[in-house]
């Protein structure tokens, strides 16, 4: 007779023992099989879309949410195709990104830095997210940017308007459709010269924050170009809500142009408080005076109300365009929300649409794959004409609005006008002139 | 064990426990079901809860002892950030010397941060703190812009000196934070028939050192100096007719506090080498005393528990949006499953702030020692539920 000696423990131990070979092979192959980051084997691929849901920038981000599900809708065949029929490439058929069924998980920014890396690390972590895209803050997306850039994944920038995201923080694996304060001042300036003349004195009140700097800066650059003066530059704390006591030193400074280098609450805030103090009524070096809004949005221009008629200001994109790209997208926009999208809205339905094309003209949901076709890709029919890729700096040249409050809106939707289409050559600057290095593409793994 | 007695032993034990099998155990779901959206074993969120909980656990040491409430302890969380990212910028990318100087540096500002507030006690230190805690996040985000990135927030770059290490890999990138050539963000994937469990480096560096802080405190709450915190707590003026002047012992607390403040922001940008004004803002130092109380302060492990309930809250159901509770319920009818997502989407999503409100108040009012108060009770109905004559246990008190 034998001893078999079968103990509880013993079988415990034997059956841990065997579960761990029988692991053991699949261990090696899990973790080295893979070429890049998160690659897409099943029948899906997922995208990860990072947008603000609550905090102060909430409603871009809700849009932004609407245009991203539309994207995904058109890209996997649903809805009318939109943009994707007026698209200058035609490498997109509707059946998804490679034949794949694209999904999407979704996360909240809550508009701070630490919150959208968060979330954007567990869409690459947990959700095996090939491409993280939005973000309605330049911090934000310059912070997920540089995430992206270490995990080895794709970052398709949302509305984000500061140099630094395509200039001094630039990365391999990032890119921006959204215009830049660079390309607003430079096309502002010629229109502010032709209607207010070219001996202003502009006085800039400015959110004490990184996009704020770049704006006032390039907005003084490029209207001291013209032969403006600058007669001060003073920074405004970003929780400001009443900016009376800021207001009033502006008609003592002598100056004739406030310009407002707020955006959001802020300026809706600031912009009210100055139309309330009057100093558009006013007559200052025998000129009427004038105030300037560097970057607009719709939303903006609904909470100030009244207040933004006849005021310039700069957009990436206005639904009233009448190409075919603009209408298509907002035919079928305004068939699924009942409401025309906003620019947000815009940009990253776009930017989807950009990455899901880059994908299957490269072939691959590599990273390095779809920056090389990314970079340098020149495309029409998105809405704002010919555009570039610019392989440099990762960031889209194209033309920018010029837009002013309309003086009889018919509804809550139509509150600016389009008062020029500058053309991109006029905005388009050397890659060089903000520094930074976009370093190589990362794939990860 | 190690100069503790057998319940605090027991509980290191546990702890141990939890965070070395926690790759299992917050994986229970299998990849691929519907319910692995609950799954919450991935190394980022993981390491979010040590860190946290390191946080927290610093953070009872002086509310939970001294009854003192600092409304601004997140200002040395985002102070040892900083220190961190900088030493990663100028030195090395290992992980040893910026997580030193960011413990050093939240230790000198908590110094004086403390030796200013503790002149006064209850409402007014907390107002203090608090305006101290502001007025660094107000510095932080614009005028000091040049050291802290400003609301971007300060990051690394390719052309950062990193004397005894390298500015960039051999392929062109910014180097990833790592102990002695050990990667943070390495990781390994078990799969075990349809489970598949991560191990990350950086996960099990942050539990080690969770593991030596749980230590450390275990010995302060039983040390003299621990009962002195106490005494401080239970009659302040009481304390000062014997003859003993309380402000040291509060500055100490309020110091080693601090420092393990400074551990946690300086393993958070280890982890993810980047440091935000925003972790400074007065909200994040709310949500410390959130996850105190709700797990139950004056409590060696509760901090822990109400990070980590804060932390998945934030993290998982945050991502539970409006296409995945319809295919939850895509089962029942038409109108029906509209009403029931109508009714379930306000507490999830974006709405995980109301749900989170809600357990906190229920936490508060039905149970005052936090979430071990509710485990106690647990375990005293059980016990009771065998032998009738078992005499009560000792409760938790709760800090206030």
């Amino acid at each position: 007779m034998s001893k078999t000696n079968l103990t509880r423990r013993g079988v415990l131990k034997s059956g841990a023992v065997a579960g761990a070979g029988v692991a053991l092979p699949t261990i090696f192959t899990a973790s080295s099989a893979a070429a890049y980051t998160n690659e897409p084997t099943g029948s899906s691929v997922t995208l990860g879309f990072n947008v603000p849901q609550t905090g102060p920038y909430a409603d871009e981000g809700a849009d932004e949410l609407r245009a991203y599900e539309l994207a995904v809708e058109h890209l996997n065949g649903g809805g009318d195709g939109g943009m994707m029929n007026t698209f200058s490439s035609k490498a997109l058929k509707g059946n998804g990104i490679l034949g794949k069924k694209v999904e999407y998980v979704t996360g909240d920014t809550q508009t701070k830095s630490d919150a959208a890396r968060a979330s954007a690390k567990s869409m690459i972590e947990k959700d095996g997210a090939v491409m993280i895209t939005g973000g309605s803050s330049s911090g934000v997306a310059v912070a997920v940017q540089a995430l992206c850039q270490e995990a080895g994944v794709i970052f398709m920038a949302g509305l984000t308007h500061s140099n630094d995201t395509t200039g001094k923080d630039k990365r391999a694996n990032g890119f921006r459709h959204f215009f830049n304060s660079y390309m607003s001042g430079a096309a502002l300036a010629p229109i502010l010269a032709a209607n207010y003349g070219t001996d202003r004195k502009a006085y800039h009140l400015t959110a004490d924050y990184n996009w704020g700097y770049t704006t006032e800066e390039a907005v003084k650059t490029s209207t001291e170009a013209m032969g403006w003066e600058t007669v001060a530059a003073v920074r405004t704390p970003l929780t400001q809500t009443d900016f009376s006591s800021y207001i009033a030193p502006v008609l003592q400074s002598g100056a004739d142009v406030l310009v407002l280098n707020h955006y959001g609450g802020n300026m809706v805030n600031s912009l009210t408080n100055a139309v309330q103090f009057g100093l558009r009524d006013k007559l200052v070096n025998n000129k009427n005076f004038e105030i300037v809004v560097p970057l607009y949005s719709r939303l903006m221009a609904r909470g100030a109300g009244a207040n933004v008629k006849g005021i310039y200001g700069s957009t990436n994109w206005h639904w009233s365009l009448q190409d075919e790209g603009t209408k298509a997208f907002v035919k079928s926009f305004g068939t699924k929300y009942g409401f025309p999208p906003s620019q947000a809205a815009h940009t990253t339905y776009v930017q989807a649409l950009l990455y899901a094309d880059a994908c299957e003209r490269a072939g691959t949901f590599n990273p390095c794959g779809v920056a090389e076709a990314l970079e340098g890709f020149e495309f029409d029919g998105m809405g704002n004409g010919k555009t570039l890729y610019r392989a440099e700096d990762h960031q889209c040249f194209k033309d920018v609005l010029v837009v002013r409050g309309k003086e009889n809106p018919t509804s809550e939707f139509d509150l600016l006008e389009i008062v020029e289409v500058t053309p991109v050559d006029q905005v388009t600057y050397d890659a060089s002139i903000f520094g930074g290095d976009l370093g190589t593409c990362n794939p990860g793994a | 064990m190690l100069g503790l007695k057998k319940k605090d032993a027991t509980l290191l034990l546990i702890v141990i426990g939890l965070t070395m099998f926690a790759p299992f155990i917050l994986n229970p779901f299998p990849d691929g079901s519907a319910m692995a959206q609950f799954n919450a074993g991935y190394p980022d969120l993981m390491q979010r809860f040590v860190i946290f909980g390191i946080f927290a656990i610093g953070f009872n040491i002086l509310f939970g002892l001294t009854g003192y409430l600092s409304f601004g302890h997140a200002a040395f969380l985002g102070i040892g950030s900083y220190s961190a990212v900088w030493m990663f910028k100028l030195l090395s990318m290992n992980v040893i010397p910026a997580i030193l100087l960011a413990m050093v540096m939240s230790g000198l500002f908590a110094l004086l941060i403390g030796f200013i507030s503790l002149r006064r006690s209850g409402i007014y230190f907390s107002i203090l703190t608090l305006a101290f805690a502001q007025m660094m996040f107000a510095l932080a985000y614009s005028v000091l812009t040049p050291i802290t990135g400003g609301e971007t927030g300060l990051q690394l770059a390719l052309d950062d000196p990193r004397v005894l290490g390298a500015s960039q890999t051999a392929g062109g990138n910014i180097p990833v934070p790592g102990l002695f050539g050990m990667e943070m963000r390495n990781s390994f994937d078990l799969a075990i028939s349809s489970w598949v469990f991560t191990f990350n480096v950086g996960y099990y560096f942050c539990a080690l050192i969770l593991i030596a802080a749980f230590y450390l405190a275990i010995r302060i709450f039983r040390s003299p100096f621990g009962m002195m915190l106490r005494a401080i707590k239970s009659n302040q003026t009481r304390l000062n007719y014997t003859g003993l002047n309380p402000r040291p012992y509060t500055l100490a607390a309020f110091v080693i506090s601090g420092m393990y403040a400074g551990l946690a922001g300086g393993l958070m940008a280890s982890m993810d080498p980047l440091a935000g004004a925003e972790r400074m803002f007065w909200t994040a130092s709310g949500e410390v005393v959130l996850m105190t109380i709700l797990g139950g302060a004056g409590t060696l492990i509760g901090p822990v528990l109400g990070a980590g309930m804060i932390k998945y809250m934030e993290n998982i159901i945050s991502k539970i949006n409006s296409d995945i509770l319809h295919s939850w319920f895509a089962f029942l009818p038409d109108g029906l499953e509209d009403f029931i997502v109508a009714i379930v989407y306000p507490f999830i999503g974006k709405g995980w702030h109301l749900t989170l409100g809600i357990i906190f108040m229920l936490v508060v009012i039905f149970l005052p020692g936090g979430l071990v108060e509710g485990g106690q009770r647990i375990a005293k109905w059980l016990k009771r539920g065998k032998t009738e004559d078992t005499k009560p246990g000792k409760s938790t008190e709760p800090a206030e």
